[in-house]
């Protein structure tokens, strides 16, 4: 885990996303993915079947999770590697801090890695006096305002053009003052520059993996800007950070899901660069690394599996789910106060932080559904929110408010005649006092709602009573 | 208990197995050797036109030639008309070190790049049709350093290693390496370097290349 966890303060992070007006106006460029992501999946006729074939890979996959890992291991091995298995964060940490230190390492670049963020790799390695530099443009941004990713894939989403300029103009103080850097390309040139330097005087380079081939000890990243690469073959020595259900059994199997992951992501056919790297380098190779590590995590999915949350373990992280979710459209990444945000954040987030700590997330959902619909690996998101309110239900951690509400509903849900009487008297009450305005600048109960719009006044039959005119007239 | 140990057993626990059942065995072992095709779109049986325009789509720019000799005179034509300067570095891959290069002014440079290149030089194991990707192995033939660090990077490709998709890469790939092995490295590139991390606004030349140039080589 992380040491900035702000999950259990997630109503308060809510708050202050919705009354950011720099925040609101740099997630007003968040659903630019959306159409494009329609139309790739539109220009391919197989992309259903694409899906399909996905999650029964991934389902084939977690169902022999143990043979596979040892499978690859072993491809590792024979390829000249090493495969480093870590229970949890701190394992993994450990097992990374003494690499650099075997190494003498003081300089690491890294591509870019959820899981080095999960395991808080940055912050160990300055503990340390390591230089940690991220490479992939959004990444180095955020660095530099020292923030976490705000989006699994577009981890600077949340900041606008003039805070970038702003960013580069105080921490590039080695350059001219007066240049100039009003345009986005002048931006990306001088990221570029600088980060080649350190990409050429790197002693290790880190990657995250998006899958791992069991068939032959792979590991594969992709990437658009070509970060991932010069991270991983300029220094001696490359580390791969993957947790493992990033597991998959042939290149074939692969190529399936690549097909699904860039579409999902960006609305690419392919990414710029898939790459796909086995061992250190070969006897006759004049470049790539000398060493090449895998450190394989866990930290808590080995006991996902097999349960009613085993289907988050196929996640691809293509962020497709959060591009299309009104709720992290309105509130950003950062409110979710960890690692993952979005409609996967608030289902993977309480399975490894606790539901003590994450359980605030699964409410944040209208259960409108985008997010299942458009998941390249059919992942039921919703339902497995449910999974996630109901445990909290059960071991009372919601405000007493809600628990009380929801008893007091439950009452009448069990005795419908019952419901019905209160439903209808409560609707005239209310239709006979508001019938002046036809709707409530204020109501009881309600202020979370009339502070912000007037609540609608009813007109005419309650819903069961309308739908049972309907329904007969029909008949 | 080791690490890896104790997170084996904890997989088997979930799953309720040991590990040592002879049908789950053999349904890994299976699919890891005969690697069963899943679903292959049908663009990729367009062949060398959807590869020319699927690359172009990715904005790649790309050339024709019918031999293999021509090479040199096409990329000095490339750099003369993008106002690029007349160096280029290449491997060791012979199909390229045995061309006429002294019949243009390029100034030719071998081996891998240490970053102060700008025009890079390759010849690609394969080019897909579905996606307009180019496959390219590292080795001393055509280093990995090339396809990453100059600005532009021009890659040769024969029209006979255009396939259909990635599936027939990875068949070509076992039939050289052997199969269970693979290279160092294999790229696929499709298209020139990009960044939509500013404002989710498109820039071209991020870390990688600005230019990607294929020429398409064959009659």
């Amino acid at each position: 885990m992380t040491v900035h966890v702000t999950t259990p303060r997630f109503k308060l992070n809510v708050h202050e996303a919705l009354g950011d007006p720099r925040l609101q106006r740099a997630m007003s460029h968040a659903g630019n993915l959306v159409p494009r992501r329609a139309s790739a999946a539109e220009r391919l006729p197989e992309f259903e079947a694409l899906r399909d074939s996905a999650r029964d890979i991934k389902n084939h996959t977690l169902a022999h999770l143990d043979l596979y890992l040892e499978a690859y291991e072993k491809r590792v091995t024979e390829a000249g590697g090493h495969v480093h298995w870590a229970r949890d964060a701190e394992e993994a940490r450990q097992i990374f801090l003494k690499l650099c230190a075997e190494r003498g390492a003081k300089r690491v670049t890294k591509g870019k890695s959820m899981i080095s963020e999960e395991i808080g790799l940055n912050e160990a390695l300055e503990a340390q006096g390591i230089e940690a530099i991220e490479t992939d443009l959004g990444e180095y941004i955020i660095q530099l305002r020292h923030e976490a990713p705000s989006h699994i894939i577009a981890p600077a989403i949340h900041v606008t053009r003039d805070d970038v300029e702003a960013d580069f103009r105080k921490f590039h103080t080695h350059l001219p003052a007066d240049r100039d850097l009003t345009k986005p390309e002048t931006l990306l040139a001088e990221a570029r520059e600088i980060l080649r330097q350190k990409f050429l005087s790197a002693d290790i380079g880190v990657t995250g993996a998006n899958f791992l081939i069991a068939e032959t000890g792979t590991s594969i990243i992709v990437t658009n800007e070509g970060n991932g690469d010069l991270t991983q073959i300029l220094p001696k020595v490359h580390v791969v950070v993957a947790s493992l259900e990033k597991i998959v059994p042939t290149l074939d199997d692969a190529a399936q899901l690549l097909r699904v992951l860039a579409r999902s992501a960006t609305g690419q056919d392919m990414s710029v660069y898939t790459t796909l790297s086995t061992g250190p380098r070969r006897p006759q190779d004049p470049d790539g690394p000398q060493e090449y590590h895998v450190i394989l995590l866990d930290n808590g999915r080995s006991s996902m599996l097999g349960t009613e949350f085993a289907d988050m373990l196929r996640c691809i992280r293509c962020g497709a789910c959060m591009n299309h979710c009104p709720v992290y459209q309105a509130v950003g990444g950062h409110a979710y106060g960890w690692v993952y945000p979005g409609p996967m954040g608030a289902v993977l987030t309480p399975s490894l932080i606790g539901v003590k700590e994450g359980g605030q997330l699964p409410n944040a959902s209208t259960f409108c559904g985008r997010c299942e619909s458009v998941c390249p690996m059919r992942i039921p998101l919703p339902k497995m929110m449910r999974h996630w309110r109901e445990r909290e239900f059960e071991r009372h951690l919601e405000p007493a408010a809600v628990r009380y509400g929801l008893g007091i509903w439950a009452f009448f849900a069990r005795r419908p005649a019952l419901y019905r009487f209160a439903a209808n008297l409560g609707m005239r009450a209310m239709a006979l006092v508001g019938r002046k305005k036809g709707r409530f600048a204020w109501a009881p109960l309600a202020s979370g709602w009339t502070q912000a719009r007037d609540l609608p006044a009813p007109q005419g039959a309650t819903f069961q009573a309308q739908w049972r005119a309907r329904s007969g007239a029909l008949r | 208990m080791s690490a890896r140990d104790e997170i084996l057993a904890g997989v088997r626990r979930a799953l309720h197995v040991s590990g040592a059942e002879t049908p789950r065995q053999a349904a890994v072992a299976d699919r890891l050797t005969s690697s069963p095709r899943g679903v292959i779109p049908a663009r990729g049986q367009g062949g060398v036109e959807t590869f020319k325009q699927e690359a172009v789509r990715a904005a790649a720019s790309l050339s024709e030639i019918a031999a293999l000799e021509q090479v040199p005179a096409e990329i000095a034509r490339y750099l003369r008309d993008n106002n690029l300067p007349a160096t280029v570095r290449l491997g060791a891959d012979p199909r390229l070190t045995a061309l006429p290069w002294g019949e243009t002014t390029l100034e030719i440079g071998h081996g891998p790049s240490d970053g102060s290149d700008l025009n890079g030089l390759s010849v690609a194991f394969a080019g897909i049709a579905e996606t307009g990707t180019l496959a390219l192995v590292s080795g001393a033939d055509n280093p990995t350093t090339l396809n990453f660090l100059p600005d532009n990077h021009m890659v040769v490709v024969f029209r006979q290693d255009v396939v259909g998709d990635m599936e027939r890469v990875f068949s070509r790939l076992r039939a050289v390496y052997g199969a269970g092995q693979a290279p160092r490295t294999l790229n696929f590139v499709t298209g020139p370097s990009r960044s939509a991390d500013i404002e989710q606004t498109l820039l071209f030349g991020a870390h990688g290349p600005r230019r990607l140039h294929i020429v398409l080589v064959g009659g």
